[in-house]
């Protein structure tokens, strides 16, 4: 069980930083995973009045506050139609409504946790993410960033024209994923997250160019197995590293065919 | 201890709470009882209560973070809930009773949200209400006969 022993609701994204900087102090986001957690926390600092929980969107891109539900971006009209229902496909089995209701956009990234299928879906998408001291940051690049003392405020979603489908595999339904997959297809380049391999989302991209000439049943069975050979797989009672490196082949080439209109 | 001052079922309330209590804990002391303790994890539904009309669970909401803000339990949505609950009884769809209540406070945010939800929409929306006891059909039947008789009047 976790306690606190202080709680700031702080005015500023400044004192919120500046509180992150002593160890024993925590960001809460909307407390769920947080919550399981067991230790004492000295001050929770609490970035809910900061305004951080509205999707901001114009011609060129989607700004997401930090403290932005889940709930809230499954019902995002735009950010949905932007991504052809990918968003919502990646949240609509969390857990419940209650708990997406709760659950912050901010909290699942910045947690980079394995089995989060909101860091797979975006990681496949033209994604930033804006940090308080280090700025705008490829959330290509933060997935591998050590975590620090810094704050995540936004998630920037830029309008690049990108075909996209998502798919995970559950052992029954409001569990965590035995494996997630989202395939895109931006700037010319065919990508692939995958995450819950258990470890956190990885991005695979067409390095090789199998895809060059487009979309077909044979290109889509040959880049599966690329991406299956990149991806380090492993097990956990959810299921084995070879069911997961199946999995693996399975999304990729049904997803890809789905972005291709093929399936 | 912090100050807090929140409206619960219609009732305005000033307390003083600890700076990692739960929603949960500081409901059932204020004798609402509906308000089960089931997982504590977040994942079983059995603590849901609505925070300005959203379903929410109380298990895992800082009662601090509702300061400020509209609490309703079953406590004090008697009425609303009075329109479909019998249905579900009429089903035997429960067994013990326990995660009834957050059935029905469920049941009401997906109602008041979507009023004429298909079966895929309503096993959607409880998806996060576990029963140990049920095999959740009992349920589904109950809200849907509720639903086909508001369609009859």
């Amino acid at each position: 069980m976790i306690t606190f022993q202080k709680y700031v609701k702080v005015q500023s994204l400044d004192e919120a930083y500046e509180l992150n900087k002593t160890r024993k102090n925590r960001i809460i986001g909307g407390m769920m995973w947080l919550r399981t957690g067991r230790g004492s926390v000295n001050t929770a600092i609490d970035i809910s009045g900061l305004g951080l929980d509205t999707i901001e969107e114009d011609d060129e891109e989607f700004k997401i506050g930090a403290m932005v539900s889940l709930r809230k971006i499954e019902k995002h009209e735009g950010l949905n139609s932007y991504s052809n229902n990918a968003v919502q496909s990646a949240v609509k089995d969390i857990v419940g409504v209650q708990f997406r209701n709760m659950a912050t956009v901010g909290g699942s990234i910045w947690g980079r946790f394995g089995f989060s299928d909101v860091l797979t879906v975006f990681l496949a998408m033209d994604t930033y993410v804006e940090l308080h001291n280090a700025g705008i940051v490829p959330l290509s690049e933060f997935v591998n960033m050590k975590r620090d003392d810094d704050i995540l405020v936004r998630i920037i979603v830029k309008k690049t024209p990108i075909k996209i489908s998502y798919s995970a595999v559950r052992a029954q339904r409001t569990d965590f994923p035995v494996l997630a997959c989202a395939v895109s297809e931006f700037d010319g380049m065919y990508k692939t997250t995958i995450g819950a391999r258990p470890g956190k989302a990885i991005l695979i991209k067409d390095e090789d160019g199998i895809m060059a000439a487009g979309i077909t049943s044979d290109s889509a069975k040959a880049y599966a197995d690329y991406v299956a050979s990149h991806t380090p797989t492993d097990s956990n009672l959810r299921g084995s590293a070879e069911y997961r490196t199946h999995l693996t082949k399975v999304l990729t080439e049904r997803n890809l065919l789905r972005i291709g209109g093929i399936e | 201890m912090i100050d807090i001052n929140l409206t619960l079922n219609g009732k305005k309330i000033s307390d003083q709470v600890d700076a990692d209590s739960v929603l949960l804990d500081f409901l059932r002391d204020h004798d609402c009882y509906s308000v089960k303790r089931g997982c504590e994890t977040s994942n079983c539904g059995l603590c849901t209560v609505l925070m300005d009309g959203m379903p929410v669970l109380s298990c895992s909401m800082l009662t601090v973070r509702a300061d400020g803000h509209s609490i309703q339990t079953l406590e004090g949505l008697q009425e609303e809930a009075s329109s479909f609950v019998g249905f579900i009884a009429d089903q035997g769809a429960d067994q013990c009773g326990f995660c009834n209540p957050g059935f029905v406070m469920n049941t009401i945010a997906l109602l008041r949200e979507n009023p004429d939800p298909t079966d895929d929409e309503i096993r959607a929306f409880l998806a996060g209400n576990l029963c140990r006891c049920s095999g959740y059909e009992g349920q589904l039947r109950g809200i849907r006969n509720y639903l086909n008789s508001r369609v009859k009047e």
